[in-house]
């Protein structure tokens, strides 16, 4: 192996594959931890442009989720009976935070719906009002609810641990390790990804749906209720984003700081579009994205040593802010077409008219 | 584009054409009113109701969550609220400064946000131009800071203006060559534009003695006040010529018309001659320089220097700005005025009222939501004009799903 | 005949739909009877297809009932249609282009193997065999996208077997076809009514068409029902005369065209489609001043690349064209202006005009940065007020003023909107692509006269269009369109119909009828 570290340049690229093989392993479920809210945000941006709804929105649906299912389950403690399930340390509080994220990311999702598809109104800038009224009222509620109150939280999930027999299966076992050491949302996103894949291209709903986004006034003539269908598809989004909010502030933290989003939600709308509109392509999509900041992370902690020192040099020599950048800079490089071309559904962004009174 | 076939088709069939047919009155155009006057309230008629639906709404929510403080609930708090909000803004010369001197960045934003509107572009990137423009002000102006004043403030000005078209012309590259739609690059771009600050400020831009990373002090690339007043630099009076220039660009000039036809139909534009890819990396760049001039205002007018966490709202305050503007210069003019005093009251209404000024936020989510669904504030206050809506953006929203160069 | 005996399927009493400010449909009666062939005959916007639409429930009538198998019938929707038997093929096709031809026809009448999958084995075999039935040989797992214009019509008349229609409506469906795959909807249709017993509602504005396949013929002008007639007792000019209100002389009279020198020169010309794939091979062929060229052929055989390349709309792959011997093949669209190009291009609303802008900004669309509209970068309003004023009026463009957007003007006036700043000036190479596509007659004559006009005035005029009737009412010359490739050229006034017909549909070797013309991209 030195023979091949030692080339000139190329030599460098063996060290990073090297580098990349020792530590991926060890942070995988780190990776996977960090896409969640990223693919989860995903499914939502799916579930709308699938049906021909643009949704920009996810971000502020997340963020409203956070603090929602933050307050639920904080506030709600005192008053719930006291019980632990020794899975995931699921308590009383934890649930109702759940259930309050989700029903937030809903109740916004039913007013992107409305705006977007009953008013008409322009799909991004409704997408762009969620976000700013979720920023806006995150932030009146925080600062008048939540910081005269700083002790208030309900903790968080834990991570199940997976038996040492599994994560120790040679070559897979990183992987299995991946997704299943991890809290309940997290774990979850491969199920919801899969049946999500699976329902979009083989049951009647998926063929609707994609009808819908793709040609909806074929669509209508056929007798499929359009309007009905595009509300039903993203207010379902709606959980998704719930979801990643609870997993923010329930789930990888306990606490509720203001935008903690992040752009998240934005990184969701570029993991669509690499992902080409499919559930497992969007997980891919997430997953590279957040591994670029993982391992430069782990780069940070441990550098690369040893025979590979020459790496090491040259990474010791990159500032940490790229690496905190490099998703969006990828997510630039992806939209670019780099690295491919892909086709929306083909209504999307496109308000529907109905012509007949009702069906 | 599928957008020719089912409209078109209605269209045809519906409407009696030809020399026999009595045909124009067959769609009832916009009532259009004769006097200037009949006019500007035809088109702000919806907005102002907006403004006003969305403080009666500000009210209900604020009672509602004075309870959640387990204050005495006080039915007047509203009122309390509003008066010293506009005691804070217009109460007197100096609240009257304050407010201009906050509505500046937010004209020149609104005005960035609103020309790419007009092109057909939707610049949510106003807030990583700013922060550029105001990264290339605060170490240009540390630079020249020894320099003559009119020197160094020019210089330091045009250096902000020239880093934020530059980081604007970014995006419209994008779009115009790969197809990369605005909306999702210069999002991503205000993230790395936060990232390069936080890296240059820390490291070679930084300036050495400061107990934290910032820039050198500005000296005489300070914005010097207008003659004769207080506090009131002349970075308000940038912003206050500039209206009428993009207007006049937008309204008389070839460029304008431009920018207007690719807004209104990149396909025609290509059609009729014109150069979409040009026409769309210009105005970019040009949103850019505004937003950039944006952040050198706040930046040699107000703070004097930037660090590794500088936040602003002002970003995507520019894009409420623009929208409840109509992306109308002097729309966005007084959307601005009214967003900066916003911002200018607020503090002393949290003193007042103990209200946290982020009701200011809450307050513009709600006047945009009344805006979006304008054919309620319609219904509600009988109004017999016009939506709200930029026609432009209608370009913005379908060539989302499209990514192909153009 | 015997349908005098027979009760109607169905049945609509007095129809009546308004529009603001119009009366699409004015008290309308209509009966078709089982297993007839009823031909609904009128011309764009004579308020045929809101007509169709009510049936369909596309739309709601505001007065009027109907009837189907003798009972009042409330039709709220497209799904109501379906459940009473009726299915529609839209003229343009209803069929989402990503999906595979058995999921086109099965979406919304999905068989499910369960509550939640979708039985696709039963569909397909029902599919073939419906397939057979009519001797259509179509793979159910092919994307629509890629089929013909021809075949994708068959998916349509398919997906309305597929539901057991017993009353099918067809919507202008020969408008895009040749004359021989015509003649093959028409054997699928007898077989349908002789067969099945099905009843048909044929839409159409060609009135030899409607002569040869309905049973009955009921024509509409205006809204109104202005007679109905078997074929054997009425001709054209009747049918013409009904149809358009006054005497119409059915073709222009184009005179002698005295051609002269070589404008336009095509060599080797080639061009690419937009996914890359080579759509116009090698064409050559030349304009001279005072002719026209019309080009026929079946929508999809590189007309639109054709034209794209000669407009600078497009980049040509290889080959060159001139005016006048001045190569303009890398020229951009600016230059051919400036070189004399004037062009009315097919898809009115994409390219032709900008329906949110007034009139005269429509009408100095490719002028406004230079004199008289505009010195240096500053528009002058009142040169293009000055100028838009006189185009309305020598164009007889009906508009309340020149400020109102170009979107509040009807489909026939937007068009003379276009055809008035491209008419106007001096042109040497005028490029007319589908250039009265959703009109009027009146427009249409209107139109045709101007083109003529212009070719007595010296222009090479080059004409692409679909329909093969306006190429041949026009063209001094008609070159046919086959495959990306230029396969015949015949005289225009001693054309054969029938000839040129065959030509677009099999390029003039001897084989099938192209079941896809769009292989060849």
């Amino acid at each position: 192996m030195d023979v091949l570290y030692g080339i000139p340049i190329i030599g460098l690229i063996f060290q990073l594959i090297a580098y990349l093989i020792q530590t991926v392993p060890n942070i995988a479920p780190i990776i996977l931890a960090l896409a969640t809210p990223i693919a989860l945000g995903a499914l939502c941006g799916i579930m709308n442009e699938r049906s021909g709804v643009v949704n920009i929105g996810i971000e502020g649906m997340m963020l409203a989720a956070a603090f929602a299912g933050f307050v639920a389950a904080g506030f709600s403690e005192p008053y719930l009976p006291v019980f632990e399930l020794e899975l995931f340390n699921t308590t009383a509080p934890l649930l109702i935070g759940v259930i309050a994220a989700v029903l937030t990311a809903m109740a916004l999702s039913l007013l992107h719906a409305w705006l977007s598809i009953t008013i008409r109104a322009d799909q991004i800038i409704s997408g762009v009002i969620i976000n700013v009224a979720a920023l806006g009222l995150t932030g009146y509620l925080n600062r008048l609810v939540v910081t005269p109150n700083p002790r208030v939280g309900a903790g968080t999930f834990s991570s199940f641990n997976p038996p040492p027999e599994i994560t120790d299966i040679p070559v897979i076992g990183w992987i299995l390790d991946m997704f299943l050491d991890q809290g309940p949302i997290a774990m979850s996103v491969i199920v919801f990804v899969i049946t999500l894949q699976i329902l979009l291209f083989r049951s009647r709903w998926g063929l609707r749906t994609r009808a819908v986004g793709e040609h909806p006034k074929a669509a209508e003539t056929v007798g499929i209720d359009v309007i009905r269908l595009r509300y039903r598809n993203v207010v379902i989004g709606g959980i998704f984003a719930g979801l990643a909010g609870a997993f923010l502030t329930l789930e990888a933290t306990s606490s509720f700081q203001n935008g903690m989003t992040a752009g998240r939600g934005f990184i969701a709308l570029a993991a669509v579009i690499f992902g080409r509109w499919t559930p497992i392509g969007a997980l891919g999509a997430a997953l590279l994205f957040t591994s670029a900041g993982a391992i430069g992370r782990a780069v940070s902690i441990r550098p690369p040593t040893d025979e590979l020192v020459q790496l090491g040099q040259l990474l010791e020599g990159i500032p940490n802010e790229f690496y905190q950048a490099l998703p969006y800079l990828i997510t630039i490089i992806v939209l670019a077409g780099v690295v491919g071309r892909s086709v929306a559904p083909a209504a999307v962004g496109q308000p529907y008219e109905r012509e007949s009174k009702a069906t | 584009m599928t957008d020719a076939g089912n409209s078109d088709q209605r269209e045809l069939e519906q409407i009696p054409a030809g020399p026999d047919a009595a045909a124009p009155q067959a769609r009832i155009p916009p009532p259009q009113s004769k006097s200037l006057w009949g006019r500007i309230i035809q088109v702000s008629a919806v907005p102002i109701a907006a403004v006003l639906l969305a403080f009666v709404v500000g009210s209900i929510f604020i009672l509602g969550s004075s309870l959640l403080t387990g204050r005495d609930f006080d039915p007047l708090l509203p009122w309390i609220a509003y008066s010293s909000l506009m005691f804070g803004a217009f109460g007197g010369l100096n609240p009257i400064v304050d407010t201009m001197v906050a509505a500046a960045p937010l004209i020149l934003g609104g005005l960035a946000v609103g020309l790419g509107f007009k092109a057909g572009l939707f610049n949510i990137g106003a807030q990583g131009q700013f922060l550029m423009g105001a990264l290339g002000a605060a170490y240009v102006g540390a630079s020249v800071a020894e320099l003559p004043t009119p020197i160094a403030m020019t210089a330091a000005v045009l250096a902000g203006a020239a880093v934020g078209a530059a980081y604007g012309f970014i995006p419209g590259m994008l779009k115009a060559f790969t197809g990369a739609h605005e909306v999702v690059t210069t999002i991503m771009l205000n993230f790395i534009a936060a990232a390069i600050i936080a890296y240059l400020v820390a490291g070679p831009l930084g300036a050495e003695g400061f107990a934290f990373a910032r820039t050198g002090p500005i000296g005489n690339a300070a914005l010097v006040d207008v003659p004769g007043t207080r506090n009131l630099h002349i970075g308000v009076l940038l912003a206050l010529l500039t209206v009428p220039i993009v207007w006049w660009i937008l309204a008389r000039t070839t460029f304008g018309f431009e920018l207007r036809t690719v807004g209104a139909n990149p396909s025609a534009a290509r059609y009729a001659g014109m150069r979409p890819a040009v026409v769309t990396m210009t105005t970019m760049a040009a949103c850019g320089l505004l937003a950039g001039l944006a952040g050198v205002v706040e930046i040699l007018g107000v703070t004097g220097f930037i660090n590794t966490s500088y936040g602003t709202s002002v970003g995507f305050d520019s894009i409420s700005v623009a929208l409840l503007g109509r992306a109308h210069p002097v729309g966005i003019l007084f959307s601005a005025i009214l967003f900066g005093a916003m911002r200018a009251g607020a503090p002393e209404m949290q003193l007042d009222a103990g209200i946290p000024v982020e009701i200011i936020d809450v307050l513009q989510g709600i006047i945009l939501l009344f805006l979006a669904a304008d054919i309620l504030v319609r219904r509600l206050f009988r109004l017999r004009v016009a939506g709200t809506g930029v026609d432009e953006l209608q370009t913005v929203s379908r060539s989302y799903g499209e990514q192909a160069p153009r | 005949m015997t349908e005098a005996a027979l009760a109607p399927v169905l049945e609509m009493r007095g129809i009546t739909k308004r529009y603001p400010g119009v009366v699409a449909n004015d008290g309308i009666d209509l009966d078709v009877r089982p297993g007839e062939i009823h031909a609904l005959l009128g011309e764009n916007g004579a308020g045929k297809s809101t007509l169709m639409n009510i049936l369909y429930g596309l739309a709601s009538p505001d007065e009027g009932q109907i009837l189907i198998g003798g009972k009042p019938a409330a039709i709220a929707g497209p799904s109501d249609a379906i459940r009473r038997g009726i299915s529609m093929v839209h003229q343009h096709f209803m069929l989402v282009p990503v999906l595979s031809v058995a999921e086109n026809i099965l979406l919304g009448e999905e068989p499910m193997a369960n509550p939640v999958f979708v039985d696709r084995r039963a569909a397909h075999a029902r599919i073939r065999q419906l397939g057979r039935t009519f001797g259509f040989d179509i793979d159910p797992d092919a994307t629509v996208g890629s089929l013909s214009v021809g075949s994708q019509q068959r998916v349509e008349i398919l997906k309305a077997l597929y539901r057991n229609a017993n009353i099918l409506v067809l919507d202008e469906p020969t408008a895009v076809l040749t004359p021989q795959e015509t003649r093959e909807i028409f054997a699928v249709l007898r077989q349908l009514t002789r067969e099945f017993g099905t009843s048909i509602i044929f839409i159409s504005h060609k009135l030899y068409e409607v002569l040869e396949i309905a049973d009955r013929i009921t024509v509409i002008r205006r809204g109104r029902v202005v007679g109905t007639r078997q074929p054997a007792e009425t001709n054209e000019d009747e049918l013409a005369n009904l149809m358009v209100g006054r005497d119409v002389s059915l073709t222009v009279d184009r005179g002698e065209s005295s051609p002269g020198d070589v404008v336009l020169e095509v060599d080797a010309l080639r061009v690419n489609d937009d996914r890359g794939q080579e759509a116009v091979r090698s064409v050559s062929f030349s304009v001279r001043g005072g002719e026209i060229v019309g080009i026929a052929g079946v929508a999809g055989n590189g007309q639109d690349e054709l034209v794209g390349a000669l407009t600078g709309l497009r980049k040509a792959a290889a080959g060159r064209f001139a005016y006048g011997g001045h190569d303009l093949t890398r020229a951009s669209v600016r230059s051919l202006m400036d070189n004399g190009l004037a062009f009315v291009p097919g898809d009115r609303h994409r390219y032709g005009i900008i329906l949110s802008f007034p009139i005269d900004d429509n009408l100095c669309l490719n002028d406004y940065n230079r004199p008289p509209f505009a010195r240096g970068i500053i528009r002058d309003e009142e040169a293009v007020d000055r100028w838009a004023d006189a185009r309305i009026d020598e164009f007889d463009i009906r508009t309340p003023s020149r400020e109102v957007p170009a979107g509040t003007l009807s489909g026939g006036n937007q068009q003379k909107v276009v055809v008035a700043r491209e008419f106007s000036g001096d042109t040497r190479v005028l490029i007319l692509d589908q250039p009265t596509r959703g009109l009027d007659v009146g427009s249409i004559e209107f139109i045709h006269r101007q083109a003529i006009a212009k070719r007595d005035a010296g222009s090479a005029i080059l004409l692409v269009s679909a329909e093969l009737d306006e190429v041949m009412e026009l063209s001094d010359r008609i070159l046919v369109m086959y495959r990306g490739q230029i396969v015949a050229e015949r005289d225009g006034r001693a054309a054969d119909r029938e000839e040129i017909g065959l030509l677009m549909a099999t390029g003039g070797r001897d084989e099938r009828p192209a079941e896809t013309a769009e292989v060849a991209s």
